[in-house]
């Protein structure tokens, strides 16, 4: 794999939370192991799509890359720099390559300042640390120019946030991660929250933007049919690691890994003849806690062809055929 | 055909009145539910499909909301004039509900088998011995590994999936004939998802209970119901078989709802169809069709009056003037 191609290229990335239980006297100590050793790599203008069930690290992944928490161990390198070594100054200038648009366009935008100011704001930043120089009348422009993109009227920029609806909230939002004319733009559920015709919408946008302006997409969400439409690749996460990686066509044709397998036949489609046909394979349990260190396969305990050295070795992700790679014993022996 | 509808849903409305003005959550809206049969309600947030339901069981806060109109008729009464005492005997006992979020809608302070056990107890007369043998039993049917123990625990000891399933468990105990599932799976994830319309659907297979699902997701309509009832602006805007709506839809908010979806079976390499604009604002809402600012078949008459409803047989009906008599 050319190195030099990679826009974003993840090793090893762990990020491990602290918890203490137990009274005063008898305290314990603990880890949640959110992520615990995400490869991945995305190349320029492609978008690679993270799905899998809440608490299997997806959005942490995301976190750990914006440095938005500092990662327990792994280097996340961003055209050829390794954010994690780098000191404030310098991580700030980073950003302004990578943006976030966040799940809930409610929370995410700043109830007392008007669309002008939030989607303005990261320009005032970069110029006022001097990264950026911009004047005060093109960081209007821009911010206008950039409302319309989105498909917002310029008229709309001195209102407040609660005069808009999800969708149209969820469009400042997207105004505000293009202001500085990032490269990569890492998305949190952007869609999840809103209604379907306006989420067809959004991602029509997202699709439009990428093509307009080369952008490079790492998009999470857990509905796996969003994931198939806006996504090149996928990799899917299970319980803080990747389980199966593929290009998006081949992982619907061919899912290797029984959870991505139940996954899919899992996800509903519209369509009552087709539903009707379909084989489900319904998964027992819930995903359990990610508090212990695991010894053998994460899905071992849900899994339906799981077989004795499962349980005590854990599957690495390994090729199994061209851009597809899976971490499961039914494709490679433990080495 | 008649003999077997158990509920019958006769141009409700509720209103609310706001300090903005007048919101027409529900205006006019008509159903027939029959025995063992699954219905879907399928709309966008703000459609006025929950609001329907619970004026169906009486629990629109009122003031600011009220209902405006309409009957409700089951077991040959109409449940809209009831009094308080009356509503009891029926909600919870013969109609049940299940909410999206089995978290707010179990009390944290209680254990399961005291919130069970005062149901069971209230509604079938039964000594709490016996209630607590029956919520065990019930527990059981709902997939809970271990209820004997698991029933004295309390709401936070169980997860997302599981606290559904209680929630069907007890909203089951009492043999109701009608189960109204709002949105019981939106906070789930898919996997877990499955599990639970599997449960829902088996269950009321078993006990020949009719299920009316609220729902904003097309895929669990499609997998799940007998028919459909597409609701937009407070209205029911088409209504017939699962089979038929999605094979052929009428209404072109249906058209394009069904349109803007991407499917998982198909490869979606052209560009998904997105409807344009926004959902309406339900406050003093004009007297015409409420989709025609965002129809791409939009006609005069649109603009001026609301379309009838026009019957295309086999119990399908749409609101719209391409239509029966308008056309």
């Amino acid at each position: 794999m050319n190195e030099s191609e990679n826009l974003l290229e993840v090793r090893g990335l762990k990020m491990h939370f602290p918890f203490h239980t137990g009274s005063f006297l008898n305290r314990k100590k603990g880890y949640i192991y959110a992520v615990d050793g995400v490869d991945l790599h995305i190349k320029k203008g492609e978008t690679l799509g993270l799905v899998g069930e809440s608490g299997c690290g997806k959005s942490t992944t995301l976190r750990a890359v914006a440095q938005l928490y500092k990662p327990t161990a792994g280097k996340v390198m961003l055209k050829g720099r390794d954010l994690v070594q780098l000191s404030q100054g310098e991580l700030m200038s980073a950003r302004k390559d990578m943006q976030i648009v966040f799940q809930d366009p409610y929370a995410s935008l700043n109830p007392r300042m008007t669309t002008r100011d939030i989607v303005a704001e990261p320009m005032r930043i970069f110029t006022k640390a001097g990264i950026l120089s911009m004047s005060k009348a093109e960081i209007d422009e821009r911010v206008e120019q950039l409302l319309e993109r989105v498909g917002l009227s310029r008229f709309f920029k001195n209102r407040y946030p609660h005069e808009f609806s999800g969708g149209q909230r969820q469009r400042i939002g997207i105004a505000r991660a293009l202001a500085l004319k990032p490269d990569l733009v890492l998305c949190d559920e952007p869609v999840s929250a809103l209604d379907v015709s306006i989420q067809s919408q959004i991602l029509n946008l997202f699709k439009d933007l990428q093509d307009e302006f080369g952008l490079t997409y790492m998009f999470i969400a857990h509905d796996l049919a969003v994931i198939q439409y806006i996504s090149n690749r996928i990799a899917v996460m299970y319980l803080g690691v990747i389980v199966e990686v593929s290009e998006s066509a081949e992982l619907y044709k061919k899912p290797l890994h029984p959870y991505t397998q139940a996954l899919l036949s899992a996800a509903p489609i519209p369509d009552p003849e087709v539903e009707r046909k379909r084989q489900r394979i319904i998964l027992t349990g819930d995903v359990p806690s990610p508090d212990k260190v695991r010894t053998g396969c994460p899905f071992y305990d849900r899994c339906q062809k799981h077989m004795d050295k499962c349980k005590d070795h854990v599957p690495l992700l390994k090729d199994a055929g061209p851009g597809h790679q899976v971490a499961c014993f039914l494709y490679h022996d433990p080495a | 055909m008649t003999d077997d509808v158990i509920l019958q849903v006769k141009d409700l409305k509720a209103y609310f009145k706001l300090d903005e003005g007048l919101l027409k959550a529900v205006d006019g809206v008509s159903f027939d539910l029959r025995k063992g049969e699954t219905l879907g309600i399928v709309g966008e947030s703000g459609s006025g499909k929950s609001v329907t339901n619970l004026a169906i069981m009486k629990l629109i806060p009122t003031p600011p909301g009220r209902i405006a109109g309409g009957q409700v008729i089951f077991d040959g009464k109409d449940l809209i004039p009831m009094n308080d005492n009356e509503i009891r005997q029926i909600r919870g006992n013969k109609i049940s509900m299940i909410f999206q979020d089995p978290m707010t809608s179990l009390n944290p302070f209680l254990r399961i088998s005291t919130q069970m056990v005062e149901t069971i107890v209230l509604h079938q007369g039964l000594d709490k011995k016996a209630a607590k043998e029956k919520a065990i039993e019930m527990l059981k049917l709902a997939g809970i590994p271990a209820p004997e123990n698991r029933i004295d625990q309390y709401p936070h000891q169980f997860s997302g999936g599981m606290r559904q399933r209680v929630m069907i468990a007890m909203a089951l105990s009492c043999n109701p004939e009608i189960l109204i599932a709002d949105e019981p799976t939106t906070a789930l994830d898919v996997t877990i998802q499955a599990q639970i319309l599997e449960l829902i659907n088996e269950l009321s297979q078993r006990l020949g209970t009719a299920v009316i699902l609220i729902t904003h997701s097309l895929g669990v309509v499609a997998g799940m119901c007998d028919n459909i009832c597409v609701m937009y602006a407070g209205r029911v805007v088409e209504k017939g078989s699962a089979d038929e709506i999605f094979a052929d839809p009428k209404h072109p908010y249906t058209v394009g709802l069904i349109k803007s979806v991407p499917r998982l079976d198909k490869e979606n390499k052209q560009r998904l169809y997105s409807i344009p604009g926004q959902p309406p604002n339900v406050i003093n809402l004009p007297e015409c069709c409420p989709f025609f600012p965002r129809c791409d078949r939009a006609m005069d008459i649109c603009k001026s009056k609301y379309p009838p409803v026009a019957d295309l047989g086999n119990g399908r009906t749409v609101s719209c003037w391409l239509y029966g008599e308008g056309k």
